[in-house]
């Protein structure tokens, strides 16, 4: 089973994507901000990262940038999922990464849609 | 929108349509109400039901069902059909091309554009392969709604996410306002025109490879067989067709035949 990191600060989304991704076959972990996520990573890399932008503590771009320096930090394949639906935000973010760009608000089709684009399902 | 409000408009879909709105596909009643509402002269969503709930409008309750039950359509659906074009489908096809470089390519149920513009992405990727092509995309339908949106190239948020990659949405579409448009350059490969797949084909012209996904499944048996062999005779010895992953040739004509190793693909008998 597949193990999939979701990081946001709103427990309700967490919810919301972990009751989506059990439904897909993912075993899932939670962090409430960048920094409870990277430590997560740091204990055990997780094979996927959906990742909001706005938290407090560490935002999602500080995390990504983080996580990828560290050893084995390329591996987990890393899924924004943010209201920031911009040019420039998603440009940072690719520039940054990511592997693919979540724009809230999602449902179910399209996390597995993305999730099948990047070869986790 | 108000519990009541939802509850009133998802009840009234369901009775008509048999379409269950749970409560993650809300969004869904804003994108495609609101153009209905915008029509009647409605300021939102509210003015749109109170103007339901008020007047038992027939036309107008018909307006809204078929605007929720339109097929949803996604960029590059499967993934896999696009996959086998680039990779399997389409170099054959072109070397026999080569000295006239001339594809013609159909999309039999173009809908709302995305998988015309899927095609036109495969094809404008592999860049200098074909340069200098004459690259012909026919995208047909029997709604003239539904070919107007596809031939503006403009997408919600959400329609742009069901299927088209990151990169390929920052690479192929400008961002105005909330809206998604195709690029010039991407939409002008694509042609649409109002056709039924029930009339007479043979106007249309040949095609080397022609989509033609998800459609038949409407049909009885002996029409799919009729289209089948119109289809057929519209395509070279070496031409393609793509059904949807659930379809089959199988009993309905003997004109095409699996391709081995390449599923939902179809060669000419």
């Amino acid at each position: 089973m597949k193990t999939c990191l979701i990081v946001d600060d709103s427990k309700v989304i967490r919810m919301v994507a972990k009751k989506i991704l059990d439904e897909l076959g993912f075993a899932t972990e939670e962090a409430a901000d960048g920094q409870l996520a990277l430590d997560a990573c740091k204990a055990k890399m997780p094979e996927a990262v959906l990742l909001d932008w706005n938290m407090p503590v560490m935002n999602g771009i500080e995390f990504l940038r983080a996580l990828r320096e560290l050893p084995s930090g390329g591996d987990p394949i890393v899924i924004f999922c943010t209201t920031e639906n911009d040019l420039d935000h998603i440009q940072e973010a690719m520039t940054s990464g990511a592997n693919e760009y979540i724009m809230k608000p999602f449902d179910s089709d399209i996390i597995q849609a993305k999730f099948q684009q990047v070869g986790l399902i | 929108m108000s519990p009541e409000d939802f509850n009133f408009i998802s009840t009234l879909i369901k009775a008509r349509s048999g379409l269950a709105l749970t409560p993650d596909k809300a969004y869904l009643l804003e994108s495609r109400l609101m153009p209905v509402a915008r029509k009647h002269s409605h300021n939102g969503l509210e003015d749109l039901i109170a103007a339901l709930k008020a007047r038992k409008e027939e036309s107008l309750i018909i307006e809204v069902v078929e605007a929720m039950t339109t097929n949803e359509s996604f960029f590059f659906r499967d993934t896999k059909p696009f996959d086998l074009l680039r990779d399997e489908v389409l170099p054959p096809i072109l070397e026999k091309r080569a000295a006239k470089k001339h594809l013609k390519i159909w999309c039999a149920a173009a809908s709302s554009g995305q998988e015309p513009y899927s095609i036109a992405i495969v094809l404008k990727e592999l860049g200098a392969q074909l340069a200098g092509w004459n690259l012909d995309i026919v995208g047909t339908d029997i709604s003239h709604e539904i070919l107007t949106k596809a031939a503006n190239g403009q997408y919600s948020q959400f329609e742009v996410q069901r299927g088209m990659p990151i990169q390929l949405l920052l690479k192929y579409f400008d961002k105005k306002d909330e809206t998604w448009e195709i690029k010039p350059e991407i939409r002008s490969m694509v042609k649409y025109k109002y056709y039924n797949l029930l009339d007479k084909l043979s106007p249309l012209g040949g095609f080397d490879i022609v989509f033609c996904r998800n459609v038949l499944i409407y049909f009885d048996p002996k029409t799919k067989g009729e289209v089948l062999e119109q289809i057929a005779s519209l395509m070279p010895e070496d031409g393609r067709l793509f059904l949807g992953g659930a379809e089959t040739v199988l009993g309905v004509t003997d004109k095409f035949e699996p391709v081995k190793g390449q599923r939902g693909v179809y060669a000419r008998t």
